[in-house]
């Protein structure tokens, strides 16, 4: 029994003082909560205002890169070597250059050739090609096809070129302004969805450069990491939980588990170098080995969580279970498993985009690559979208500025789409009991 | 100990036949949690289509012994069990026995009803279907309607089986985890204070219930109310620290009991 009130005779005595003081007390407290409230609120606001500013300069930076700078280029596709069959692998570049130069007739100069070519993408040949290709009964016509112009040409049209500056501190003289000037005059510049950007693999020119092939690099990476950690982590954590005796032995594999979850992930690239690369001879730069090293990463991450999804079902429905004469595998399968299903798919989730933003394993084991190729199975030769970030970051040329922007927010993207489909995967499993 | 349920001199008031067989046998039956022992080699006969009471103080091993009866502390990992527990002359603990099979037999109820977060159908229907005892949807469905009804709880539920299990009351709930247990045909049905999480009402409604299982049923219940102990069984085992202090008939412990600490308990001075 607690006492409130011991003695009757001082509680009545004492009690104006007694009522002064509580309220004194009251307003403290009340002060203190609002005093609280207020820190929290103004944490969460803090944290707030970063991630508006965070995504406001990304998406600042990559808007401009998802547009380009188009020139309608008129071309005379009537050179006799050129025909249906060999579209794909013809040389173009004589005869864009002279469809280039006939947009400026009265230019004739070695000089000012070099200059109109200048403020073309030197990709020109390369797109004109795939167009051909696409549309062999233009061959012996003549066609108007929108190249794209020069990154530097690109970012003066964007306004993104101080023209006040000195000629020799940008990118772009004042003579290939001018021919740019004219063309917009004659109203042949178009700026069109950067449709190159969506759909090539890496380039030394940015105007060429596209995020695809990291995109697809990602995606078999990915798969690969999923098809490992998911079955093996979602195993070990039912047997550690559901199955494993407690002794040393178990106690001593958790602990490890925790432990591994905090290894630097540049420790499991450096393994999977030693391991698969240099022991198992795999092959290097592949999304296989990638994905390989980002499940060794990932395992930790998807046992802890799946552990812990399976620790909260609560223990009665398994004693409900046992106790009609489910055998274990039954009580785990049947209603252990599903109960746990959310916490265990969200887990995952969380592992999997951990490894999607993973860059510093994936060097250890060359996926690091220039590659231009789109990749087509998990064993070639590929790039993530972290790495290519990361390159693209490192590359001098301006027109990469914009291209490591845009590759973030694709990235950003990729992550909410998972985090999307993790809250809807859990919603559907969710049941209540 | 064991010989004080043998006077059929006795003028019980309950419906006893006289001398039921027993069902079930506990020799010399000892359960430790890792080091600390947590019944003392007790001995208990259970008999066939009787209600036996398990009272006593918290912590006094009646649960622990309920498990025992179907295999329930094989899935403690620190439980050790010694000891022999029959079931039709057969131990249960013999290293042939398929635990599976035995809590077919000896099916249980738990403290807090735990229907599956399935449909009510469901509920009832995983058991049989696992055992393998239903051939077909017209034979499933005729258990689960037999067992529901033998639950008392077909009219309340028959129109919605599809709804989860969860969704009932806690007194519907209880009665649905007895269907799902009585599902699989056992011999034998456990509960352990299965009216502990239940209001006055649907406490009566379970015990009248337990009553007329107990026609096809052996059961052997834990039970904190010593009244519902009076109400519901007809043989009673007091357990005291890990032993069995007095077993006998219900009334007879209830109305002259031989041990002074019975005496106290039934009279609330210990517990």
């Amino acid at each position: 029994m607690t006492d409130p009130a011991p003695n009757p005779a001082i509680a009545v005595g004492a009690a104006t003082d007694d009522r002064a003081a509580r309220s004194t007390r009251t307003r403290k407290r009340f002060a203190a909560e609002r005093r609280f409230r207020f820190y929290g609120l103004a944490a969460v606001l803090t944290a707030f205002g970063f991630l508006i500013l965070l995504l406001s300069t990304v998406i600042g930076n990559a808007i401009p890169a998802f547009t380009y700078n188009y020139a309608q280029l008129p071309v005379e596709l009537t050179n006799e070597k050129l025909t249906p069959e060999n579209a794909a692998e013809f040389d173009f570049r004589k005869t864009v250059h002279a469809a280039q130069l006939s947009l400026f007739p009265d230019i004739s100069d070695r000089a000012g050739r070099r200059l109109v070519r200048g403020i073309f993408s030197s990709g020109t040949p390369i797109v004109v090609r795939g167009e051909v290709a696409a549309n062999t009964d233009w061959i012996g016509t003549r066609q108007i096809i929108p190249v794209p112009v020069s990154d530097d040409a690109d970012l003066y049209l964007k306004g993104l070129v101080d023209t006040d500056l000195p000629e020799s501190q940008r990118n772009i003289s004042d003579a290939e302004i001018a021919l740019v000037d004219q063309l917009v005059e004659r109203g042949l510049i178009e700026r069109q969805f950067n449709t190159i950007f969506f759909t090539n693999g890496a380039s030394r020119e940015p105007e060429m450069a596209g995020i695809m092939g990291a995109l697809i690099g990602s995606l078999l990476t990915l798969s690969i990491t999923l098809l490992l950690s998911a079955p093996i982590g979602v195993l070990a954590a039912i047997y550690l939980e559901e199955f494993a005796p407690k002794n040393r032995l178990t106690d001593f594999i958790e602990v490890n588990i925790n432990n591994l979850a905090a290894v630097p992930s540049i420790v499991f690239g450096l393994l999977g170098l030693a391991v698969f690369l240099n022991f198992m001879e795999f092959p290097r730069s592949a999304p296989l080995v990638g994905g390989m090293v980002l499940a060794l990463m990932t395992l930790p991450t998807v046992i802890i969580a799946s552990r812990a999804a399976l620790r909260a079902v609560p223990p009665s429905i398994r004693e409900a279970a046992l106790g009609i004469g489910a055998s274990r595998i039954q009580t785990v399968f049947h209603h252990v498993l599903p109960l746990a299903m959310p916490g265990i798919l969200t887990g995952t989730i969380i592992g999997m985009a951990g490894a999607l933003g993973e860059t510093a394993p994936l060097l250890m084991i060359g996926m690091v690559a220039f590659v231009v190729d789109l990749p087509a199975a998990v064993t070639d030769p590929a790039t993530v979208l972290p790495v290519q970030i990361y390159m693209w970051a490192d590359f001098p040329e301006i027109g990469f500025q914009q291209k490591t922007a845009a590759a973030i927010v694709i990235l950003l993207l990729f992550l909410i789409a998972m985090n999307a489909i993790a809250v809807w995967l859990r919603s559907r499993f969710e049941r209540r009991w | 100990m064991n010989a004080t349920t043998t006077q059929q001199t006795t003028p019980a008031t309950t419906t006893i036949p006289s001398d039921p067989p027993v069902k079930m046998e506990c020799r010399d039956l000892s359960v430790f949690y890792a080091e600390k022992q947590a019944l003392n080699g007790v001995d208990l006969d259970i008999r066939e289509k009787q209600v036996t009471a398990l009272i006593g103080p918290s912590g006094c091993g009646k649960s622990t012994f309920l498990r025992c009866l179907n295999r329930m502390n094989d899935t403690v990992d620190i439980a050790r069990v010694e000891g022999k527990v029959l079931l039709d002359g057969r131990d249960i603990y013999d290293p042939d026995v398929d635990v599976v099979e035995l809590r077919a037999d000896v099916g249980m109820v738990f403290q807090k009803p735990n229907p599956f977060p399935k449909s009510i159908y469901e509920n009832v229907a995983y058991g049989p279907r696992i055992h393998g005892l239903a051939r077909g949807k017209d034979e499933m469905d005729a258990i689960v309607e037999k067992s529901l009804k033998r639950a008392g709880l077909w009219k309340e539920v028959s129109d919605r089986l599809a709804e989860p299990g969860t969704g009932l009351s806690g007194g519907q709930q209880q009665r649905l985890c007895i269907a799902r247990a009585i599902a699989v045909s056992p011999a034998v049905i456990l509960m352990d204070e299965p009216c502990s999480a239940l209001d006055p009402i649907a406490t009566a409604i379970v015990e009248e219930l337990i009553d007329e299982l107990r026609q096809r049923y052996t059961i052997v219940i834990v039970t904190h109310s010593m009244q519902q102990a009076a109400r519901v069984s007809q043989e009673t085992a007091f357990f005291h620290l890990g032993n069995i202090v007095e077993t006998g008939i219900t009334d007879d412990i209830f109305t002259n009991p031989k041990d002074p600490r019975t005496e106290s308990y039934i009279s609330g001075r210990i517990g």
